[in-house]
């Protein structure tokens, strides 16, 4: 092949190459006689690497990033967490019941001490019927039942489900030692039985309390909005709907005689109850939303509507007319239950939509950078 | 990213109330490696996830590799059309999930023949761009559904990883709300709770997980966390100099709600766009206010209940 | 604390208590069964090296094997390609062979059966060995046209790119033997059009080099590949690319997740990038932006191309074109006053005989061919330089904006960016797969490329050449050890019936004189020794005449219209779902239905094999069952693990897999199907007089077996492949063939693959011992040569053109080629050798001339052979196009393409005639990372199939908008062929393009993935109702990456309405018979 070509070539490749090299920059990497050299590994790869380079785009970032944040933006409207796989007639039923019956024993052994042995009756086997209940209600909600016991291998402080469970074990035998008293006539055995029976009654109005309380920080400790969020006032809401359960059994359950102390307690519970859960409400935020919707709406209405007829009830009717008492005290009950059902479906539907998820804790991020 | 346990305007619980909150809460706050609170003496370093999610190609080979390995069932057909997520999130049957996000947003020199206007409601110059990202367990420095595990069918491995025990696990489904990530849940047919074990049955042999061994671009990382978290942050700083601003990271600062987590990411966007809650906190950080609270409120029963008796004696 | 006794001691309570975890969160509470856990990899009796089944990308694999069952199977990390990882594919490798979807026993439909019935094994394949006796007899034709053709038209096999070399070896030589050529498999489908174009460009029709060596590239051109998805796992070498500061550009219809990842996606209109391309070789010419020193050295830019060429004009015809034939006579494209032979493509030509009439009487041989004239200056206005200049300068960024609708501002930085990283000092590399190759006009699409990379100066260096991306795990071996039609192992032509031709004329016609392939007689001869040993003899011109011969295209679409003819009676799917993966599926199945037998050999039972009870026309009232005389035999394969053999992944390497677990009940490798239905066969013809049999009986067929089934060894047959010396030692290279048939080879390209007698494909060296090439990771043809023509990385005199690209060079004082790869070129030829004038052969390979397989070891910028619709690649809009061809009016349409006339396979109008805006759609279509091709091998796999569970088209929220089409909801999409409905996936991916100069206007394309069919467990319509059979003349493939449609909102009409609305669309649009098949 002809030099005239090859001369050509030779005086024009190395300024092109020059020039080339100018306008992009290829590979740092090269090929030489010993071998690879100035490689990178893949993970380094520059992808989207051109973003905002010389062209200015970064300054123009800020504003629309901005805009972002404020935004609520979420992943094709999934939640973030996940809703609590829990039945609503197991675990709302449950946290009714044994604040019931917790509320109930420190109620029974009032009523014992000051003499009202027909108040303090129902309220002792209403007491151990609730928590047996109870206790059937959370294992059923096991995914695996037959391995309830599982739950006794550790005590985790951690966990208020676990501290429940060892609290429910030292509960359950004593209420129920407390309603055999009960049960029991004026025999030579009865008479042995009625000490354990006292210190049943005894026992368990001590740990009635924790029973009618620790299921608060059970729902307030996880990631679902309407429950976490509301983590200090829950408690409070918990106790009082339990006391009004109680006073709301005792109504039902004492003669007009003996029912004065139920009738108070309702009072307390109910004043307690509307108040707590206003507090919670307004501390949560838009989550507050899933408390006044859809099934949790109607729900913590019905309680409010049932907890004030009642309350009227028990102060008019209480003491005067038997029947007027029992009304009040079962409409006592079904607020109570109907409160712990919407704290639940508000829970729920919380956790299923991520705003309540993103926005507070958006709001929090603004809050802090502020 | 830096956020308190606390919100704004509310005190700090304070011993007496609850006695043992304290010392509770120490370990509940603690920084450092997890392992070591958790009753394991010289363990192995703590090993994680960085999922760089500006390597990744979508190709679900991580799903796949995980349920093969972990023998996770198929969960059904179901077409979303959300791009090309047809696996929807995390869950009991899903360890590893690829999320696929459109984007009309400016992408500068990237594409420059694929200008799609803004979206509605979005100013800024047109662009398009299609961000895919791995998901998984992020293995929390502080694991709400460890700590609120009643069984103890959750725990802390040695390498720092939390993983349900099958032979355990009664199925009470608390760890499920407890997840601030939404990762944790139920297998229904089943009974029992299921999620990433981080391969535990593989590290035991020094073997690396399932889903960062297939991954074809090295988007998942798999490592003993502080060389990832190193390697993280030089990647940030390189996509910054490149001009990717919006590269950040998440789930690496050990000053987060979760005191960190295991399994960490590098976003393009917000964490939110990812389906990634933006300031996730362990929930049992407010434990030891709710035990304080819970004894206010029981002895405000006992109050409410001597109330009730008050001046009755007939 | 005091130590608790008994079985309390490892109560969780206490230990918490004791052993420091006080919140019982760790070490307290692990439980006996964690601390039992181990994991099944490292329990593993076995880890069996194999290879994924899937792709070509040949992601190597570690099968975990417990108790002689496989229990895992991840990546091998020592893999130099693959580094242990796998996309999802490979991932579901574990469910696919050892999940409950396969069939495990073999499955008979009588004629007119109702259903499937049980039938024995062996009962089956006595029965079969019967039929395929009685049907070769039926069909068998001495003559055709007065021409010897000694062979049958009464059989046909399809499918190969699934299988083992050493399994497609046997069924050519078998089915060859018996008389059949209508043999064909997924490579003709697929990239046959990367074969011929590649082939006559350089020498060989194979990737010029691996994925693993774009790590080394500044530029990476993805165009017609879709790498991120279809090939993930060599994704992972681009990604090392940009790591380092590499470019990476996608130039593609549809933004996928490959698009995602690049620095620049360049979206256009489907069926123009030979405008697109010429549009870049136009800027590279017209700026004189090429590499100069290499085009001059390498290329046939300064030849002279003889008087009588004419290029193309307004009329889009070159000269030599016969309206009759709707062909061209490529003789007036030759070298002036020389005679030329392709490298691949159109060889065996009547005309080639012709121009070496002289020759082939035995005179001197250079003088018939004669000498091409070379003008260095490039100043000839004939010389190929000047033509192309000339070809090319209407491609001007105006007319790419038009036709492609690529705005030019990009395509000018597009042009940049090539001129910028090419030359001496940077490398470009070209990544293309089957978006190139599926058009009317496919195997120029891979010459346009390939012309590029020649002016640029990138082949054969680091970081260059033509990365073919190849589809089935050993689709590269199924095109080298073909079950094609038109070759023979090792690309060596099937002889065409011509007039009296023997092996000299056939070996005259078909081979260069010099270079390699000047030793084809070597080849050739050493291959029929092969086949038939000691009966293939010197006075018998080596059973030479035991070949069949061809007529024209016997290419799986004409075996269609054959079988609907009723000609084919007996039918072999050998892991093939025509129903699905072909053009116009429709035509498929009628075809079946028209045979007297069908033989299925898959996993599934996958649409292929039961349309007779469930296809669409039994569903439309079309076909009746009971009607149907088709007798269907089903019989379940064996899995990759189940057999041992070789794969040749896309960068021609072959790997062996080994056996890690016996197949279940009558499921069997097709080697075992393929020897056993021939020693049947064989038995049976045994003592046969008839002339016809003695191929068959004469044939060496004698195959050590092993095991409970007499599996044969594969290694025995690939010990054949390889070849053997008259003493029966193992060959160790292709260079040590006789042509005096002393020496045995069954495909001379894998020669040295045995080498020394030991399965060089089975070598396992880990990456970190070895270079970034893998050479001593199994073993590439040819040679073992990993990147080709690597004598061009150094410059004439063998110095490397740039010392930070470094392939091989000469070392002086070793006098030897030396360097990172086997050296493509004699080791000890020195740069300086210039051939004595009469030399032939390798003899006549000047020492610097890297193109060895070439005729004149020059890289071909224009084809003066080979390639049957021109020299030079020109734009032709596809078979159905809303576009009219603006760049040469008077031409729309390839007018040398393969068109068939059918009632069911009628193509639309031409834009302008009335009707033709009743399909103004383009559709394009493609791959999903999370299906394979038809779906045999994904939509039964749950853990894919769950990842993409139905159908889907994609289209722009802007057409979306004009059509009414509902996001997530369903659309129906009808052609000439057919109606499907798809769920409508809107998204901004898909973007309408603006085109045309004086009259501008919109296009908008339409996304599909084909993956789906009836059957299976992801079910959904499948795409190709809707494509036509329309081929590439050279490759015979079909047009299915860009077609017209018409899109609606709403599911389609089902029963007897579906074809109802396709034949309302048809008389809508007025297509008649004629429509659309002019030249
Ligand atoms: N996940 C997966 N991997 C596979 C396969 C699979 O089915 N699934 N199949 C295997 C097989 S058999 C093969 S052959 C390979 C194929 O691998 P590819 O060739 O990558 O396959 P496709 O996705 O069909 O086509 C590639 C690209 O071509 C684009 N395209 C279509 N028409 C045109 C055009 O006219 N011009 C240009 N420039 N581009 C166009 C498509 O939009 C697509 O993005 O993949 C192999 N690997
Ligand atoms: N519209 C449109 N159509 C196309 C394409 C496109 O891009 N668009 N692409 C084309 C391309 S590139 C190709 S390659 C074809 C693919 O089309 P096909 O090859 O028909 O599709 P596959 O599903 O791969 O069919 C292979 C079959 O072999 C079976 N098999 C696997 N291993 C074995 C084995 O060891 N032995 C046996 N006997 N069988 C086995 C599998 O189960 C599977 O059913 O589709 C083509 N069709
Ligand atoms: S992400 Fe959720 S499931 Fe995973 S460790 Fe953290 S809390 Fe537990
Ligand atoms: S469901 Fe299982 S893992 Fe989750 S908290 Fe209950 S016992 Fe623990
Ligand atoms: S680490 Fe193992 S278990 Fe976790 S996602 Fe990856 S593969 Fe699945
Ligand atoms: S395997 Fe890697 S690249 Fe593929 S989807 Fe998962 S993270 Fe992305
Ligand atoms: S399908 Fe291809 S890329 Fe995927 S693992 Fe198999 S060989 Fe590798
Ligand atoms: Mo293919």
């Amino acid at each position: 092949m002809s030099t005239e070509g090859t001369d050509r070539a030779n005086d024009v490749a190395p300024k092109d190459d020059e020039e080339r090299a100018g306008e992009s920059h290829g590979s740092e990497a090269q090929v030489t006689r010993e071998g690879l050299e100035g490689v990178r590994p893949g993970r380094e790869a520059r992808t989207w690497s051109h973003e905002g380079s010389g062209q200015g785009r970064r300054t123009r970032r800020s504003p629309r990033k901005r805009r972002r944040e404020e935004a609520f933006s979420s992943y094709y409207g999934r939640p973030v967490v996940k809703e609590a796989t829990w039945q609503a007639m197991d675990i709302a039923g449950y946290f009714f019941l044994g604040g019931l019956a917790g509320a109930s024993s420190v109620l029974a052994a009032g009523a014992q001490l000051t003499g009202r042995p027909r108040l303090a009756r129902p309220l002792k086997l209403g007491a151990a019927g609730a928590i047996h209940l109870s206790l059937i209600a959370l294992i059923h909600d096991l995914g695996r039942p037959a391995r309830f016991l599982n739950m006794l291998r550790v005590f985790k402080p951690t966990s208020p489900m676990s501290v429940g469970v060892w609290v429910l074990f030292a509960y359950a035998p004593a209420a129920t030692a407390a309603a055999l008293g009960e049960l029991t006539g004026t025999g030579e055995l009865d008479r042995r039985v009625r000490p354990i029976a006292d210190a049943g009654t005894a026992g368990a109005a001590m740990l009635g309390p924790a029973v009618a309380s620790y299921t608060a920080a059970l729902v307030a400790n996880t990631a679902t909005p309407a429950w976490h969020e509301g983590h200090r006032e829950m408690p409070f809401v918990f106790v009082s709907s339990a006391a009004s359960a109680a006073a709301g059994l005792g109504l039902l359950g004492a003669p007009l005689a003996q029912n004065g102390p139920a009738v108070r307690l309702a009072m307390i519970g109910a004043a307690g109850e509307l108040t707590a859960v206003k507090l919670l409400e307004r501390r949560v935020g838009i989550v507050a939303e899933t408390y006044h919707e859809g099934r949790a709406g109607k729900l913590m209405r019905t309680a409010e509507a049932l907890t004030a007829g009642a309350v009227a009830g028990a102060l008019v009717l209480g003491r005067r007319n038997r029947l007027g008492a029992a009304l009040s005290g079962a409409a006592l009950l079904a607020a109570s239950a109907c409160t712990r059902f919407g704290i639940f479906e508000a829970g729920l539907a919380s956790a299923r939509d991520p705003k309540y998820t993103v926005q507070p804790q958006r709001d929090r991020l603004s809050e802090n950078a502020a | 990213m830096t956020s308190s346990p606390r919100t704004p305007g509310d005190s700090a619980p304070k011993g007496g109330a609850c006695a043992g909150a304290d010392s509770l809460l120490g370990v509940l706050l603690e920084h450092g490696d997890p392992s070591d609170s958790a009753g394991w003496s010289d363990h192995p370093p703590r090993m994680g996830f960085f999922t760089d999610t500006s390597l990744c190609i979508g190709c679900k080979a991580c799903e796949v590799a995980c349920k093969e390995w972990n023998e996770v069932p198929e969960d059904g057909l179901n077409w979303t059309g959300h791009s090309h997520d047809n696996t929807g999130g995390l869950g009991a049957d899903t360890w590893r999930h690829v999320a696929f996000i459109e984007q009309r947003v400016p992408v500068g020199e990237h594409q420059p023949n694929f200008q799609r206007a803004p979206a509605a409601g979005e100013e800024g110059e047109d662009g398009f761009r299609w961000l895919m990202s791995s998901d998984v367990c992020k293995h929390c420095t502080h694991a709400a559904c460890l700590d609120v595990c009643p069984t103890g069918a959750l725990f802390r491995t040695e390498f720092g990883t939390v993983v349900v025990q099958q032979d355990i696990c009664n199925g009470c489904g608390y760890c499920v709300p407890a997840c601030p990530y939404g990762v944790i849940d139920k297998r229904e047919a089943d009974g029992r709770v299921f999620k990433c074990t981080l391969c535990y049955d593989r590290l035991g042999v020094g073997q690396e997980p399932a889903c960062a061994k297939a991954c074809p671009t090295d988007s998942i990382q798999f490592g003993a966390l502080e060389e990832l978290r190193e390697r993280a942050a030089g990647r940030v700083e390189q996509l910054h100099d490149a001009g990717v601003v919006q590269a950040r990271l998440y789930g690496e600062s050990p000053d987060d709600g979760v005191g960190g987590d295991g399994a960490f990411f590098l976003l393009l966007d917000e964490p939110e766009v990812y389906g990634l809650p933006p300031d996730p906190v362990v929930t049992t950080r407010d434990l030891p206010r709710m035990w304080r609270n819970v004894g206010i409120a029981a002895g405000a029963l006992v109050a409410g209940a001597a109330a009730s008796f008050a001046g009755t004696r007939r | 604390m005091a130590r608790v006794p008994g079985p309390l001691a490892d109560w969780p309570l206490l230990r918490q208590l004791r052993d420091g975890d006080r919140f019982g969160r760790g070490a307290a509470v692990k439980s006996a069964a964690t601390s039992a856990l181990r994991p099944r990899t490292a329990d593993a009796d076995r880890v069996v090296k194999s290879v994924c089944p899937y792709c070509a990308v040949g992601c190597a694999q570690n099968v975990f094997v417990k108790d002689d069952r496989v229990v895992q199977i991840e990546g091998d990390p020592d893999a130099p390609h693959s580094r242990g990882r796998l996309c999802p594919k490979g991932s579901a490798t574990l469910q696919l062979t050892t999940g409950d979807s396969r069939e495990r026993f073999v499955l008979h439909r009588p004629p007119h059966g109702a259903d499937w019935e049980r039938l024995a094994l062996e009962t089956a394949m006595d029965m079969v060995a019967d039929k395929l006796i009685e049907a070769r007899a039926d069909g068998w034709e001495w003559e055709s046209e007065g021409k010897r053709t000694r062979r049958s038209m009464g059989v046909a096999a399809l499918g190969g790119a699934t299988l083992d070399n050493e399994e497609n070896y046997l069924i050519k030589k078998f089915l060859t033997a018996a008389g059949i050529v209508q043999i064909e498999n997924q490579a003709r489908v697929c990239h046959s059009s990367t074969v011929v174009g590649l082939g006559t460009s350089f020498g060989r029709g194979a990737s010029s080099t691996l994925p693993g060596d774009l790590q080394n590239s500044d530029l990476i051109v993805l165009e017609g590949s879709n790498m991120a998805e279809a090939h993930p796992v060599a994704f992972q070498w681009v990604m090392e690319a940009k790591a380092r500061g590499a470019t990476v550009i996608h130039v593609d219809p549809h933004y996928s997740r490959t698009s995602a990842l690049a620095d620049i996606f360049v979206p256009l209109r489907a069926g123009s990038d030979i405008a697109f391309l010429g549009g870049v070789i136009n800027h590279v010419l017209s700026t004189e932006s090429d590499f100069r020193e290499y085009v001059l050295a390498y290329t046939n830019a300064p030849t002279i191309i003889g008087e009588e060429f004419e290029d193309v004009g307004a009329d889009g015809l070159f000269s030599g074109f016969d309206e009759e034939k709707r062909g061209y006579d490529p003789s007036s494209w030759q070298y002036d006053g020389a005679f030329v032979a392709a490298a691949a493509g159109q060889r065996d030509q009547e005309g080639n005989i012709a121009a070496l009439a002289g020759e082939a009487e035995g005179r001197e041989g250079t003088a018939a061919r004669g000498e091409p004239k070379l003008d260095p200056t490039l100043q000839h206005p004939r010389c190929v330089w000047q033509i192309l200049k000339r070809h090319y300068a209407s491609y001007t960024p105006e007319t790419v904006e038009s036709v492609c609708g690529v705005p030019q501002d990009v395509f000018a930085k597009v042009c940049e960016l090539f001129v910028a990283n090419s030359g001496r000092e940077r490398t470009t590399a070209f990544v293309h797969g089957v978006g190139w190759t599926q058009h009317t006009i496919g195997s120029q699409y891979i010459r346009a490329a390939s012309v590029l990379q020649l002016l640029l100066g990138n082949m054969g260096r680091p970081g260059g050449g033509v990365m073919a991306m190849r589809g089935h795990a050993s689709i590269q071996g199924s095109s080298d050890i073909p079950t094609l039609f038109d070759t023979l192992p090792g690309y060596i032509p099937m002889p065409h019936a011509h007039s009296h031709e023997d092996l000299e004329q056939f070996i005259a016609g078909t081979s260069a004189r010099r270079g390699f392939w000047g030793e084809m007689r070597k080849y050739t001869v050493s291959l029929l020794k092969a086949w038939w040993g000691a009966a293939a003899t010197d006075e018998n011109d080596y059973a030479f005449d035991y070949l069949p011969r061809l007529t024209g295209s016997h290419s799986t679409y004409d075996t269609v219209m054959e079988q609907i003819k009723g000609t084919v009676k007996g039918y072999f799917l050998f892991g093939e779902n025509p129903a699905v993966g072909s053009a116009n599926t429709r035509m498929q199945r009628l075809g079946m239905s028209k045979l007297d037998w069908l033989v299925v050999r898959d996993f599934s039972l996958i649409e292929s094999a039961t349309w007779w009870k469930d296809g669409p026309e039994i569903e439309s009232g079309e076909m009746r069952t009971e009607e149907i005389a088709t007798e269907v035999f089903f019989f379940p394969a064996a899995a990759h693990i189940e057999k041992e053999g070789t794969f040749t992944n896309t960068q021609r390497m072959l790997q062996w897999h080994h056996k890690a677990q016996e197949p279940k009940d009558e499921q069997r490798s097709d080697l075992w199907f393929i020897y056993h239905l021939g020693k049947r066969v064989r038995e049976r013809l045994a003592g046969s007089q008839d002339e016809r049999d003695r191929p068959v009986l004469e044939l060496t067929w004698d195959y050590p077996t092993e095991g409970e089934h007499e599996d044969p060894d594969a290694n025995a047959v690939l010990a054949e492949i390889n070849g053997w010396d008259a003493d029966g030692k193992m060959l160790s290279a292709y260079t040590e063939l006789k042509d005096d048939g002393s020496t045995s080879c069954g495909c001379w390209i894998y020669c040295g693959c045995y080498a020394d007698g030991v399965n060089q494909t089975a070598r396992r060296k880990p990456a970190s011992e070895q270079n970034w090439t893998g050479g001593e990771w199994a073993w590439a043809w040819p040679a073992n040569r990993r990147i080709l023509y690597n004598r061009a990385s150094a410059d004439p005199e063998g110095k490397p053109w740039s010392e930070r690209k470094a392939l091989v060079w000469w070392d002086a004082e070793q006098q030897r080629w030396t360097g990172h790869d086997t050296p493509d070129f004699e080791a000890d030829k020195p740069p300086d050798y210039r051939p004595p004038k009469d030399a032939s052969g390798p003899a006549a390979i000047a020492g610097n001339t890297p193109f060895i397989m070439q005729a004149d070891q020059r890289g071909w910028l224009f084809a003066p052979a080979g390639v049957a619709d021109g020299p030079l690649p020109t734009h032709y809009e596809p078979q159905d196009s809303p576009v009219a061809n603006s760049m040469y009016p008077g031409r729309q349409r390839n007018p040398a393409r393969q068109v068939y006339e059918h009632e069911n396979n009628r193509y639309h109008p031409d834009p302008g005639e009335p009707g033709a805006d009743v399909f103004p759609f383009v559709v394009t279509t493609y791959r999903l990372t999370e299906h394979f091709t038809a779906g045999g091998m994904s939509r039964w796999t749950p853990y894919l199939a769950e990842l993409q569970p139905e159908f889907f088209c994609e289209v722009s929220p802007e057409l979306a908008e004009e059509r009414e089409l509902e996001h997530a909801g369903w659309a129906t999409l009808v052609s000439a062929r057919g109606a499907v409905e798809a769920r409508v996936m809107v998204t901004d991916r898909m973007t309408p393009l603006q085109i045309g100069s004086d009259q501008p206007r919109t296009i908008h394309q339409i996304g599909m993935p084909y993956h789906w069919g009836a059957n299976g467990y992801a079910k959904g319509d499948s795409m190709n109702e809707l494509s036509s059979m329309a081929l590439d003349p050279s490759s015979h493939i079909q047009e299915v990456k860009a077609l017209s449609v018409d899109i609606r909102p709403g599911r389609r009409p089902r029963g007897a309405a579906r074809q109802e609305l396709v034949r309302e669309y048809r008389e809508r649009a007025g297509i008649t018979a004629q429509t659309g098949i002019k030249p």
